[in-house]
């Protein structure tokens, strides 16, 4: 406030400033039996003290700063967006029920061409729940109580779910004693539904609340959901737990396993294809034979002189312990001396799947088949 | 009754029986004296029967007795012994200023004088009651992580708010920035553990003095009373005790919005028969 004052009614004004309800007649009432009160002050005194009290609102600079768009705004936004879409469309000649947000941007782009190489400068037309930031509603009622009981701490949705979280433990082991009263409980550990899941990250965490959070206030979080686990659990507080899993995608345990085929001799054989950096090979691999390997026409041995490329080419068959048992014919393009080889390589890998048992399709997945990712 | 020594002279410092029209001896609004700092200015002399709306006579009814909402036969003497509030810290521990409040100390624990606390309490009740009656809002504040989540169920129970948790800095002085632009302050405070969770004064305490905030608190034998409005000298960690606090909070609580919206029924129904001049017809104190 601005200068010290020992009067009584500042006390009662500075808390009108704030917001809490008077009636106007009995500020006015107020101020007027204060001033009677005051007998040595000088008329000017008064009257300062008089309108110091109108005038000083405390504007709150920066709340002000950040726009508060109210939800009959936002209504209005949208009606006009719905209603612009249908008068672009007709523009363009284009149905305006099936006018999707694609269709919208090109059109925009065409009737509004920007040079800008900011992307984000140029004309957009975006539902509004885009473009203006979600922000929260107003968090307390016409009389200026707020709805939520945590509203006071500042992270209302964030700590009431760390109280619900408490309840559940305490729920719990209210529960677990009474059984162990009762002679009733038994040692169980379920710890299979964790596998193929992981915890929400802080920012999905912040998402959901739509709260900011601290790295404490998170692992805080997490800890407790993690002390509830360690508890037997029912269903309701698994459901609860699991709100905040994600799973992770796996990756497809299905490797594709060509079909034995057979040629006109009627000798069995699998053909598949690998690449490698530029490289690309493709290889035949018979059932039954005695370690020959020919590439693209000649002998691999002339066409692999030196040994490392040899020892790639026989790589898969040393781990399925199958050596001397399977004759190859390979085809190869591109790429170098060592890219041709790793080509070679996986293609053989994935042709002899065929002919090895599932464990072992296991076992090769995890070196020899999941090889095409690095391109060099 | 007339408040006996058992209160301290300061707070009977505005109760003082008078020689007026009323037969019944209450504690009417405080004349401006010395000793009552910041008390609301309104002279009781030349109070505006003028509009004589509703709402004014809902709000100055209850004022008119001296305990309209009957707190005193929710504890006595005998409950709050079992409930071990008597129970203090350590000698060691001893707060100076709380040397009054103390009954004496046994193998070198304090024990708190229930006599005091009693009538502490029953003020403190009274004023909780009151505030709940005009729809004041009511925070109950506490850091003591064993109690946090009674405190949270025991404001939710009664339709109040808690902040048992990490209390930012400016929450109260900087509202506005922290809250939002036209936020409405507490316009009472309820400790139920006046220090922090490093035995230092909880900062709720002096902002709420800072902002002109009433507050009721349970003030153990190591916490300082000084700035605390409504000062209750009582156990803050044992179970039983807290247990019994905030049973009588929102007991007290519900009790006077109870009465709030009977009264407000009652008036409606009456302004609808349109005699205004029929007096109240429900009797002071509530029933059970």
């Amino acid at each position: 406030m601005a200068a010290p004052c020992v009067f009584c009614g500042k006390a009662v004004s500075y808390r009108l400033f704030l917001g809490a309800r008077v009636s106007l007649a009995r500020e006015q009432g107020l101020w007027k039996a204060a001033a009677a009160e005051v007998q040595t002050g000088t008329a000017s005194q008064i009257l300062r003290l008089r309108h110091t009290t109108v005038v000083s609102t405390k504007k709150n600079i920066a709340a002000l700063r950040r726009e508060t768009y109210t939800l009959d705004f936002i209504k209005k936004q949208i009606e006009e967006f719905n209603i612009g879409k249908r008068h672009l469309a007709n523009m363009m000649g284009e149905d305006p029920e099936t006018f999707t947000q694609e269709d919208i941007d090109r059109a925009i782009a065409y009737l509004f061409p920007s040079g800008l190489f900011e992307k984000r400068a140029r004309p957009i037309m975006k539902h509004p729940e885009q473009i203006f930031p979600k922000q929260r509603a107003i968090q307390w009622g016409e009389d200026g109580r707020p709805f939520h009981f945590l509203f006071y701490t500042g992270k209302p949705s964030y700590y009431s779910l760390m109280h619900e979280a408490y309840g559940k433990i305490l729920d719990v082991e209210k529960h677990q004693n009474q059984l162990r009263a009762q002679g009733l409980f038994s040692e169980k550990t379920k710890t299979k539904d964790l596998i193929g899941s992981r915890w929400l990250i802080k920012e999905e965490l912040e998402e959901i609340l739509v709260e900011k959070l601290s790295d404490q206030d998170y692992a805080h979080f997490i800890r407790l959901l993690e002390r509830l686990l360690t508890l037997q659990r029912g269903g309701a507080e698994e459901e609860f737990v699991q709100r905040f899993r994600r799973s992770i995608t796996i990756q497809s345990k299905k490797q594709l396993i060509e079909p034995v085929r057979y040629d006109e001799q009627g000798m069995a054989f699998s053909r598949s294809e690998g690449r490698r950096k530029s490289a690309e090979a493709e290889a035949v691999v018979y059932a039954h034979g005695s370690g020959r390997v020919s590439v693209n026409g000649t002998h691999y041995l002339r066409y692999f002189p030196v040994t490392q490329d040899r020892e790639q080419l026989m790589f898969p068959f040393h781990f399925l312990d199958r050596l001397g048992k399977h004759d190859v014919a390979c085809t190869v393009s591109g790429g170098g001396r060592a890219a041709q080889a790793g080509a070679i390589r996986l293609a053989v890998a994935r042709a002899l799947c065929t002919f090895v048992t599932e464990e072992e399709v296991e076992w090769m997945r995890q070196g020899s088949l999941g090889q095409e990712f690095r391109q060099g | 009754m007339p408040p006996g020594p058992a209160l301290p002279r300061l707070l009977r410092a505005g109760v003082r029986p008078r020689p007026q029209l009323l037969t019944r001896t209450t504690p009417g609004p405080a004349r401006p004296s010395g000793r009552t700092l910041g008390s609301a200015a309104a002279p009781a002399v030349s109070d505006p029967e003028g509009d004589s709306g509703l709402n004014d006579r809902i709000l100055r009814e209850p004022l008119k007795h001296s305990d309209f909402f009957n707190v005193k036969e929710l504890f006595s003497v005998r409950s709050l012994f079992d409930a071990r509030v008597h129970l203090g810290h350590k000698a060691g521990c001893r707060h100076r200023f709380m040397e009054p409040y103390i009954f004496g100390s046994r193998l070198d624990q304090d024990i708190i004088d229930l006599e005091q606390t009693a009538a502490h309490l029953q003020l403190a009740l009274n004023f909780t009651a009151h505030v709940a009656y005009r729809q004041g809002i009511i925070l109950f504040v506490g850091r003591n992580r064993q109690f946090s989540h009674l405190i949270e169920n025991t404001a939710r129970d009664c339709g109040e708010y808690a902040h048992t948790r990490y209390f930012k800095g400016g929450l109260l002085t900087n509202a506005p920035l922290l809250l939002g632009p036209m936020v409405r302050l507490p316009d009472l405070i309820i400790f139920l553990h006046t220090l922090n969770n490093v035995f230092e004064p909880h900062v709720a305490v002096r902002d709420a003095a800072k902002m002109n905030i009433p507050t009721v608190g349970v003030v153990d034998t190591n916490c300082n009373p000084t700035l605390i409005t409504y000062p209750v000298p009582g156990n803050d960690d044992s179970p039983p005790s807290i247990q019994l606090f905030c049973r009588l909070f929102r007991t007290t609580i519900n009790r006077a919005k109870e009465k709030r919206r009977q009264v407000e029924a009652l008036y409606r129904l009456q302004g609808r028969a349109g005699a205004e001049g029929r007096s109240p017809a429900s009797a002071p104190s509530p029933g059970a």
